[in-house]
């Protein structure tokens, strides 16, 4: 039933009323596929996308590679811990390549974002340095496009 | 003043204007319908097929083609024809048109004359029975009805064979009903045609939007390649309606005479359309399992709304269209949608916009997010509990 999965991470306001129409299925076994699916931790969460530049709120984003020295026995695991416990810390990831972790962080205003960069990152002991590369739009995101509304243009023709 | 109704070609002027078009001009300009109306696909057409028209024109490949189409197209038409629907045709007898509209157009005037009979079931795609007029052939429309899901039978057609008849039009998946024909079925209206000189005019626009099971195509049931014309293209299946690209595959000594036509006619269909096309046959497998998996979960949501409102529906199997019986609210078609249109501001089409048979239906398209689909059953809900 993966494709409940693929139609939910697409669109999490669908009902399972609405899951198990579509897919020729009973409303009480989406349910708890659904539950279990939570249980086991597959679907993590649910979230709307929101274009907060249409909107009045204050709001800068920002990615930051990190290098660090991994500790003995404890990999990196610790470190990402030490810093996606903060509620600034939106995502994190564990990277290949140049530096180690690519941490996103939302704040209100650049200042904010960099304070923190500063106070709360590059002071963590295995933190070796940081670079801070700031949002300055948002063209898509999770595979949806940010721009303006679309209008329905197609024809009425046959 | 200039008389033109002294110059107009009478033929011409007789043509009824489509009751689609009249249901149309009705939604022109307003914005606060929420419709169901649209028979074209709401995805885009699939970037890599779009990058590969942008390449040519940045190639600057803006020169007119053979006019049959360039060769690299018509064999991968071939070569899709036999992967998907293991049909044989050889590049020769296959041309590109503008469109499916093309084709249908190019087959009909190739083949007929004046007095010449062409049975086509309706209700149907309504390009068909002025086509057959322009030539000055007679349209003989044959009724499908909801009791046989409206599929051509065979009994049906064997009643309107006459010493006239040409050709039959075979229009499954079907605009506007949703149905489709199996190979059983196909097999018994065979059995019919074995043995005439009647051609098949089958119009396969739909083929890759069948659920539950796959198209099959009439030229694929034993005797039957030989009189067959399938016209087909990239509109639906790949959302390529802008893009104007279809074609025809037939026997050569019927092709060929088409392509006569389009050469006079048309010269060649669009060049960057027909780069995109050729990118749409070889990579885009995937991008239609995408897109008909979509169509699918609204079809089935659709269908379930309906039937939760009360309102009779069979279950379409093809297209993307649904066909709703309105007969037992006391209200025509037209009335209904008009009705339904003026109070509750949500539009679906009369079934009479598509010929004989509609007069108790309407067609409803589901190429729409689920979203709309929904607010617009909405509203048909609220409408029909004023009826009851
Ligand atoms: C049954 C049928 N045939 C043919 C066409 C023509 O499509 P196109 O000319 O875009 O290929 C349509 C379009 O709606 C259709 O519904």
């Amino acid at each position: 039933m993966e494709s409940i999965l693929k139609l939910l991470e697409d669109n999490a306001t669908l009902t399972p009323e609405q899951l198990a129409v579509m897919c020729g299925k009973e409303t009480g076994d989406i349910k708890k596929l659904i539950e279990s699916y939570e249980k086991e931790g597959v679907i993590v969460g649910y979230k709307t996308l929101i274009d907060w530049d249409k909107t009045k709120r204050e709001c800068v984003s920002a990615f930051i590679e990190i290098k660090i020295t991994p500790q003995r026995d404890r990999g990196f695991d610790h470190v990402a811990e030490k810093i996606y416990n903060y509620p600034e810390v939106q995502s994190l990831y564990l990277m290949s390549g140049g530096f180690d972790l690519c941490v996103l962080i939302e704040g209100k205003t650049m200042k904010e974002v960099a304070y923190f960069v500063a106070q709360k990152l590059a002071t963590i002991d295995e933190v070796v340095s940081t670079a801070t590369h700031f949002v300055l739009r948002k063209y898509k995101d999770k595979g949806v496009i940010y721009g303006p509304q679309e209008i329905d243009e197609r024809g009425n023709c046959n | 003043m200039f008389d033109y109704s002294s110059v107009l070609s009478r033929t011409v002027v007789e043509l009824k204007k489509s009751g689609i078009r009249k249901f149309f001009d009705l939604l022109d300009g307003r914005k606060d319908v929420v419709g169901l109306t649209v028979g074209q696909p709401d995805f885009v057409t699939p970037w890599h097929i779009r990058e590969a028209g942008i390449q040519s024109l940045e190639k600057g490949k803006t020169y007119y083609t053979s006019n049959a189409g360039m060769p690299e197209l018509r064999a991968e038409i071939c070569n899709y024809l036999e992967r998907r629907f293991s049909l044989r045709y050889k590049p020769d007898e296959a041309v590109v048109t503008v469109g499916g509209s093309e084709a249908i157009d190019l087959a009909i005037r190739a083949v007929i004359e004046p007095g010449d009979e062409v049975i086509i079931p309706t209700p149907s795609f309504v390009c068909y029975e002025p086509m057959v007029r322009l030539c000055g052939g007679v349209p003989v429309t044959v009724k499908t009805t909801v009791e046989n899901r409206f599929k051509l039978t065979p009994n049906e057609l064997r009643a309107a064979i006459t010493p006239k008849t040409k050709m039959l039009v075979l229009p499954y998946p079907n605009n506007p009903t949703g149905a489709i024909l199996t190979k059983e079925e196909l097999e018994g209206l065979a059995e019919v045609l074995r043995g005439t000189n009647i051609l098949i005019l089958s119009d396969e626009i739909y083929a890759e939007m069948t659920y539950g099971r796959a198209h099959v195509s009439i030229a694929a049931i034993e005797d039957m390649w030989e009189r067959t014309i399938i016209t087909s293209g990239f509109s639906k299946s790949y959302a390529m309606t802008g893009w104007r690209m279809g074609y025809l595959v037939a026997p050569k000594p019927l092709a060929e005479q088409m392509l006569k036509i389009h050469q006079y006619a048309i010269m060649c269909a669009p060049t960057t359309s027909q780069f995109a096309a050729i990118e749409a046959l070889k990579n885009g497998d995937e991008d239609i399992a995408m897109m008909v998996g979509e169509y699918d979960r609204r079809r089935r949501y659709i269908y379930r709304g309906f039937l939760d409102i009360g309102i009779d529906v069979f279950e379409p199997e093809g297209a993307f269209y649904i066909y709703p019986e309105v007969e037992k609210f006391g209200l025509s078609a037209e009335e209904f949608c008009q009705r339904l249109l003026d109070e509750y501001k949500c539009a679906i089409v009369p079934g009479t916009a598509f010929g004989e048979g509609g007069e108790s239906f309407a067609r409803v398209s589901y190429a729409y997010s689920i979203k709309h689909i929904e607010e617009a059953l909405n509203r048909i809900e609220s409408f029909v509990k004023t009826l009851k």
